[in-house]
């Protein structure tokens, strides 16, 4: 007994470990995809030789991320299996088709025009280039739709029904797909992701302006900043709307869920406090050392003072969430939305003010900001799945009966593996990333219409001789 | 309903584990080859040729994996935990070789490293493969009453999968030898000639022994191959590859053929493939599961299969522009990368 629960503690370490990484590269990718479509086509419809510069740029950072979250993204096409065995057998039927609608709608699409994206601008001309950008876009976005389609399900199902040998059997896809919660679900983390990119990119471009000694901002730079902060001042207010959205529909579906986000280990019959902060005590069920508004939660939840909102102390408990780790990653992300709109409306009075590309304080602001989405992501999507626990296909099948029937053993080592390994190389991945960012990009002459005939990209030799400048 | 599903899906997800092998091998063989090519000039030339379609190759198992997931989620179930060590060998492997080909272009210092890494993952991510489907002809103990394998940690090491790692290697190392004969030129292209003369016949040698190898494992497999009437249809497979290894050998001899050695080598795969087939089927998960036993319900497969319908004629069509845009011999001066 003993030992089976720890196989499925390791199980659930490993699946949260591998799917968190490869999140974090899909959570940049979605949004650097389109704003490579963006530079793409401004330079497309302007010739300024400024968006090809940047294009050329970021693409090879995209290169970088995208190998990472194709190869981390593999491995989970077969965690589910490898960990959730049993879990794969009954909901395989339902969630089963949506996912193979990914690869064959997404990923074929995204891997089929990568490489012309990347390699083949000479060959196939700008305008059949420009295309192939737009369709890898779309692939990531088309990817985000599927799987995020098969997640709200677990969290949400709808359209289906419970076969003798224990399956789930669709009864209906549209309400498969188109479950309760997925919706809120997509347009919440797909906003995440172009905020995500907006940060970093924004966070870059303010440290290529802060590294401007003499003379001359560095090629690119207030391009950069000035895009991706227009970007932060209109999508992050939208994001905090969107999320207050999903969690008013959350409280609908997983009422646990939000109980345990807000902290609420009692019931409050007239109007329910906003705890900022606080530690939980789940031994003694209650927040230690709580900052609360009176009311305010109900407010938010209810939009009604005093409207009763019912805690933990309904729930049975072996149905709660732990309440820690969800309290904690939810106020994360809650604090880090809010930080986004604080420097999306700064940057507005700076651009008013005419001090967008001077504002130093604002530059060190952006680039500390940088990996505030990437942050962000992963408290959410912790809130939300360790908010369902403990079921894995929410209300119906609990974690514990989906894992795969393997010993501690098996499980630890290759947990121990792919922890070493993922630091490892996607580390050094990371770096070189961090070191293209630092260098910062170089300034291409522009070659339209029929300039050399020669692809750069992520160039073998040009990118370790620094003086050849490639000329795409 | 006249047309049974489950046949058409069996063949479907057939289709793509072929449609991997066929592509993703030449690439992964290329990276173990990486091993005699110790020039960096050679090497540059040898990424290159891959390094635009490498993603798409491998997509063909991600489809593999759902497909198994979509349409036999009872296979999924079962083979998965009972090929659990080989299955995640092979996807950490993937992961060392995937990121050589961008990390290693970032780093003067370091390139030895993601060459390295190149040539270990691919190695070990083909030997993995031989052993997950090793593993899987020789049978994987299931309690149907559970629905879940009943086997342990590594029922799955014998020496006859450990025979298939070791012949899926070679067999890569073939396809990728010939892959590389059609791409490029020169000095490159001779060398490349010899090392596909050598895989040739570590191939057809390793094709010999698995094949004597299989009928012995399972008195089903016998049956199929040496009863009367199956034997008619099976007969044909060793026939067919005998006749494509004579017409592969003639190939690599004469010094004209850039294109032949490599379509022949993965008619000789695809042949490997069929006779598999007959053997297994049709059973998914030897020997107790049928495909009929592990399918998804009908509803699931009438969705998917719009899906595919749709989809899979587009995806061949643009892989077949992408493979076309990067067509000819890679250029070592053009520096395309
Ligand atoms: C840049 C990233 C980012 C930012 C700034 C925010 N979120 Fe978020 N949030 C996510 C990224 C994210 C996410 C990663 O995309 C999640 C995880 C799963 C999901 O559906 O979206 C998420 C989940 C998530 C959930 C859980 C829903 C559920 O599990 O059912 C709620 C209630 C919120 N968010 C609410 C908010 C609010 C009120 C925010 C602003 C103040 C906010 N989020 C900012
Ligand atoms: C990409 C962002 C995601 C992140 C960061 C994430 C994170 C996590 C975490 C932290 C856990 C562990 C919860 C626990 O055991 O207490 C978990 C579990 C799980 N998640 Fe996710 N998840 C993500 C996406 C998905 C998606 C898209 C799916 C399904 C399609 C999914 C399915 C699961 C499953 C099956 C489990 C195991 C059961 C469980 O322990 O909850 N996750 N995930
Ligand atoms: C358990 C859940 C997940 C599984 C099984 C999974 C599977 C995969 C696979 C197999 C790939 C590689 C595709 C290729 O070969 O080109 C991939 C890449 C990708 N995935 Fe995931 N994924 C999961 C979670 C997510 C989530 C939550 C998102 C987005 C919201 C996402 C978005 C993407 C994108 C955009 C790519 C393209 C590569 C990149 O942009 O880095 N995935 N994923």
């Amino acid at each position: 007994m003993f030992e089976a629960f720890d196989a499925l503690m390791l199980a659930r370490i490993q699946f949260a470990f591998t799917v968190s990484f490869h999140f974090l590269f899909p959570a940049f990718s979605i949004g650097l995809a389109s704003y490579l479509f963006v530079l793409n086509a401004l330079h497309y419809s302007t010739g300024k030789p400024v968006y090809l510069t940047l294009f050329q740029f970021w693409k090879k950072i995209f290169a970088l991320a995208f190998a990472m979250g194709v190869v981390s993204g593999i491995t989970m096409s077969y965690q589910f299996g490898t960990n959730w065995s049993v879990f794969s057998d009954r909901a395989g039927p339902v969630i089963g088709a949506p996912m193979a609608y990914e690869v064959l709608s997404a990923f074929f699409l995204e891997a089929g025009f990568l490489g012309i994206m990347l390699f083949g601008r000479s060959r196939v001309g700008p305008r059949l280039h420009l295309v192939a950008t737009g369709v890898v876009a779309f692939g990531t976005f088309l990817s985000a739709f599927w799987i995020l389609s098969v997640n709200s399900w677990m969290q949400t199902p709808a359209g289906f029904e419970i076969a003798p040998n224990g399956q789930f059997v669709p009864t209906d896809f549209w309400q498969v797909i188109f479950n309760p919660s997925f919706p809120y679900r997509l347009a919440h983390t797909v906003t995440a992701a172009y905020l995500t990119t907006a940060f970093i990119v924004g966070g870059v471009g303010a440290y290529q302006l802060l590294r401007k000694k003499r003379r001359e901002d560095r090629p690119g730079a207030r391009t950069m900043f000035s895009m991706a902060m227009w970007m932060a001042a209109i999508v992050a207010p939208i994001q905090v709307f969107l999320g207050d959205a999903h969690g008013l529909n959350t409280l609908e579906h997983q009422p646990q869920k939000v109980m345990a986000m807000e902290g609420h280990f009692d019931s409050h019959p007239d109007g329910a406090p906003l705890i900022l902060f606080g530690i939980p005590n789940s031994a003694e069920k209650r927040i230690d050392y709580a900052v609360e508004i009176p009311k305010l939660s109900s407010l938010i939840l209810k939009h009604d003072l005093d409207a009763p909102l019912a805690g933990l102390d309904t729930i049975p408990e072996d149905e709660q969430p732990p309440v820690g780790i969800v309290f904690w990653s939810f106020r994360v992300m809650v604090a880090l939305g809010f930080l986004m709109v604080g420097i999306g409306f700064w940057s507005l009075y700076a651009r008013w003010r005419g001090t967008l590309f001077s504002d130093r304080k604002l530059h060190w602001t952006a680039f500390l900001a940088a990996p505030s989405g990437l942050v962000a992501v992963i408290a959410g999507w912790i809130t939300t799945e360790v908010g369902r626990q403990p079921y894995t296909v929410y209300g119906l099948m609990r974690t514990a009966e989906s894992v795969s029937p393997l010993s501690a053993a098996t499980v630890g080592a290759t947990l121990l593996a792919f922890i070493v390994i993922y630091f490892a190389v996607f580390g050094a991945g990371t770096f070189y990333i961090l070191r293209l960012m630092k260098t910062g990009p170089k300034p291409i002459e522009d070659d339209r219409p029929d300039g050399p005939i020669r692809t750069a990209g992520i160039t073998p030799a040009p990118s370790i001789d620094d003086k050849f400048i490639p000329a795409e | 309903m006249a047309m049974d599903l489950t046949l058409v899906w069996a063949g479907i997800i057939s289709l793509a584990i072929i449609g991997y092998v066929v592509l993703d091998g030449f690439d992964l063989g290329l990276g173990m080859l990486f091993a005699v090519f110790p020039k960096r000039r050679d090497r540059d030339v040898m990424m290159n040729s891959v390094a635009p379609v490498w993603d798409g190759n491998e997509t063909w198992l991600v489809m593999g994996g759902g497909g198994l997931f979509a349409a036999f989620p009872f296979a999924y179930a079962l083979i998965l935990p009972a090929l659990y060590i080989p299955i995640i060998a092979m996807l950490l492997a993937l992961v060392f070789r995937g990121v050589a080909f961008e990390f290693r272009w970032k780093t003067e210092r370091w390139r030895g490293v993601w060459d390295l890494s190149f040539i270990g993952g691919s190695a070990l991510a083909a030997f993995a493969q031989g052993v997950t489907l090793g593993g899987l002809i020789q049978g994987i103990e299931v309690d149907l009453a559970t629905r879940s394998y009943a086997g342990g940690a590594f029922d799955f090491l014998t020496p006859f999968s450990v025979l298939t790692g070791l012949s899926v290697m070679i067999g890569y190392m073939l396809l990728g030898a010939t892959w590389l004969v059609m791409k490029t030129e020169g000095d490159l292209q001779a060398r490349a000639r010899f090392w596909s003369w050598v895989m040739a016949v570590g191939t057809v040698a390793s094709i010999l022994v698995v094949s004597l190898f299989t009928p012995y494992l399972e008195p089903a497999y016998f049956a199929r191959w040496f009863t009367f009437p199956s034997i008619l249809f099976a007969g044909i497979v060793p026939l067919a590859v005998a006749a494509t290894v004579v017409l592969l050998f003639r190939s690599l001899h004469v010094n004209h053929h850039d294109y032949r050695p490599f379509f022949l080598s993965l008619g000789l795969f695809v042949l490997s493939f069929v006779g598999l087939g007959v053997s297994l089927y049709p059973y998914v998960v030897p020997p107790s599961v049928t495909i009929w036993d592990a399918a998804a319900p009908e509803a699931s497969q009438i969705f998917m299969l719009f899906g595919a319908a749709v989809l899979l004629p587009l995806i061949v069509g643009y892989t077949a522009y992408a493979y076309w845009v990067f067509r000819g011999k890679i250029d070592p001066e053009e520096g395309y990368h």
